[in-house]
Order: C-alpha cells, then structure tokens, then sequence
C-alpha cells in the first residue's frame, strides 16, 4: 500500500491530534472553511523539506494576499524531535504563513493514516532518517481533497493547482 | 625541509577559489558549489554543485571530504510511489561532455556530524574525488535556510 493507491479522507472526518509551532493544541476541524494544503516533512531533512517549505514560500509570494486564505501546514514526522520550539525555529526561515504541527507519535500515526501518507524510520549511521510521503495535498475549503503536488512534478503547474482550491 | 614548506605552500596556494568561481582538475570542472544554514550542528548539512565533463571520457564522483563534518557522503533523494527516501550512493555519473549536479532532490552531499551549525554567509572547503581526475577542492558557500539555488551570475537553477 502506498499513499497514492488510496486518497487522503475529508478533512472533516480526520480525527488527529497534534501540537502547532506555538505550542497549541491543533485539530483538523480548524482547517474547515478554509482551503488546506499540507505537507509531511521533518527538520533533520536536508534536501526535500527544505526545498519544499521554499518551494511553497514561493508559492504563496506569488499568490500574494489571496494566499492569507489558505491553512498551510508541515506535519513532522519526526515528534521525538521535532519539538514545537524546534518547529518553530526552523520555520521561521520560510513563508510566515506556514504552520508546523507535531506532537504524540500516535497523533502522527493517526494524521498519517488520515492522510494515506506513510512514513517509517530508518537507523542509519548511529543515527536515524525518515523516508516519507514527499507530495503536497491539497483541500477545498470543505475539507474535500482535491489534488496532490507531487515532489518532482513540474513546480509550473504548482499555482494553478493552489488556485482551484481558491475560487 | 624546505621540500615540506615548499609542499605546505603548494597546498595553501592550491586552496579554493570562491564558490561562483569554476576550479578545474583534468577535464572536470566543478562550479555554484553552495549549501544551506542549518539549526545547530545536530542536523545534517548539505552541499550542491555543478560539474562538467568536457572531456571524452566518462568519470564518476566517487566521494566528499570536509573538515567541518565527520561524516560527509553522497546521497540520492529518491521519490518512488509518492515517498521519499534518501539512500547513500557510491558514485554520481560524470558521463564525457556532460554536466551533472548536486542539485535539491536528487543527487547530494549529505554532511553528518558537523562540527558547527552552518551559518549563512559562511564558507567552508569540501574536496571531491573523481574516479579518473582525482581529487578537487571548491569553496563552498553557506546560503540560507530557504535557498534554492547558487547565487551566482550565472548559476543554473
């Protein structure tokens, strides 16, 4: 089973549990009514989560005010980690706009499993890394998913993408 | 003894040219060689660069060396079926009259163990080793957290 055999469930019916950057207790039902694009990631990823977090930076400079109106948010999937206070830290390098939500590895697996987003961690070196659903998922301000971004998708096509869950 | 001050001259002389700068071992040419701030010296740092082979023969990187991480290594994003994952590579392709790159999301330096977090406008030099050239040290320039490409001139994306 991979993340794209099955698509993410409505926003309205996921039932994680997380923590965001400012320490805040975070449920999906405060995405509703708004369009959501979210993303999992980690901080001690040194290649495709940075390069995503600029990626949507850019993203919603181009969209300018418009994109005020959208929750965007990284998932860590990284909790033993990636505390709040990291979150935040690491955050604060990209679009303002972006929330980081982490908290209880249950929460994780939960959001995981909402999302069809699979993660896993790997010993490596003494050390671990993650492997990780690397696309951006994005939902209509009814919490209906809509599309992913995928990571070596031509970042073209990325705006009009973001837009359709604008209008 | 004035073989070994002359030798230690030769080194320091052959130090880096700056990272916009192209540095040149046999027919490889290694430019843009940049990386990104890191939080604390925890994390990982990696490192990006342009290579070009103008010569007619295939070479390979085959390795990384810094002395600002303990272990440096060449890695691979891979996204399969939507995940991504990060193996170690033993060698990056430098076919003849190409140009390869570390490039975000795909091909890296990885740098474990750092022996400092890694501060924007910061430099450090990193030695790479070719299959057939043999071995070449670029300055590599730290840019910030959110950078995306070399910025140089000229630099390609």
């Amino acid at each position: 089973m991979t993340g794209r055999d099955l698509l993410p469930i409505p926003i309205r019916d996921m039932s994680f549990r997380l923590t965001d950057h400012n320490g805040q207790p975070f449920a999906p039902s405060q995405w509703l009514g708004r369009p959501t694009m979210v993303f999992f990631g980690f901080t001690f990823c040194p290649d495709v989560c940075p390069t995503t977090l600029s990626d949507i930076s850019d993203w919603l400079a181009d969209l300018g005010p418009e994109a005020d109106r959208l929750n965007v948010a990284l998932i860590s999937v990284d909790p033993e980690r990636d505390t709040p206070t990291i979150l935040a830290e690491y955050l604060s390098n990209f679009d303002p706009r972006i929330v980081g939500l982490t908290g209880r590895l249950t929460g994780l697996e939960k959001a995981a499993a909402d999302f069809r987003a699979t993660f896993e961690k790997l010993p490596r070196d003494g050390d671990y890394t993650m492997n990780h659903t690397a696309g951006v998922f994005l939902f209509a301000a009814d919490g209906q998913f809509t599309s992913i971004i995928d990571f070596h998708e031509d970042r073209r096509f990325a705006i009009p993408k973001i837009r359709r869950i604008l209008t | 003894m004035k073989r070994v001050i002359l030798a230690t001259l030769v080194v320091f002389a052959a130090m880096p040219a700056l990272a916009c700068e192209t540095v040149r071992v046999g027919d490889i040419e290694v430019e843009h060689a940049w990386s990104r701030a890191t939080i604390g010296a925890d994390r990982p740092g990696v490192v990006y660069l342009s290579i070009r082979n103008t010569g007619s023969t295939d070479d390979a990187l085959i390795g990384v060396a810094t002395p600002i991480a303990g272990m440096p290594m060449l890695h691979e994003t891979v996204v399969s079926d939507g995940i991504a994952s990060m193996p170690h590579t033993m060698s990056m392709p430098v076919p003849a009259g190409q140009t390869a790159a570390l490039a975000p999301g795909g091909f890296h330096g990885m740098l474990m163990g750092l022996t400092q977090a890694l501060k924007k406008g910061d430099s450090f030099p990193l030695t790479l080793t070719f299959e057939t050239a043999g071995d070449v040290t670029v300055t590599v320039e730290v840019l910030g957290m959110g950078a995306k490409e070399a910025e140089c001139p000229n630099a390609q994306p």
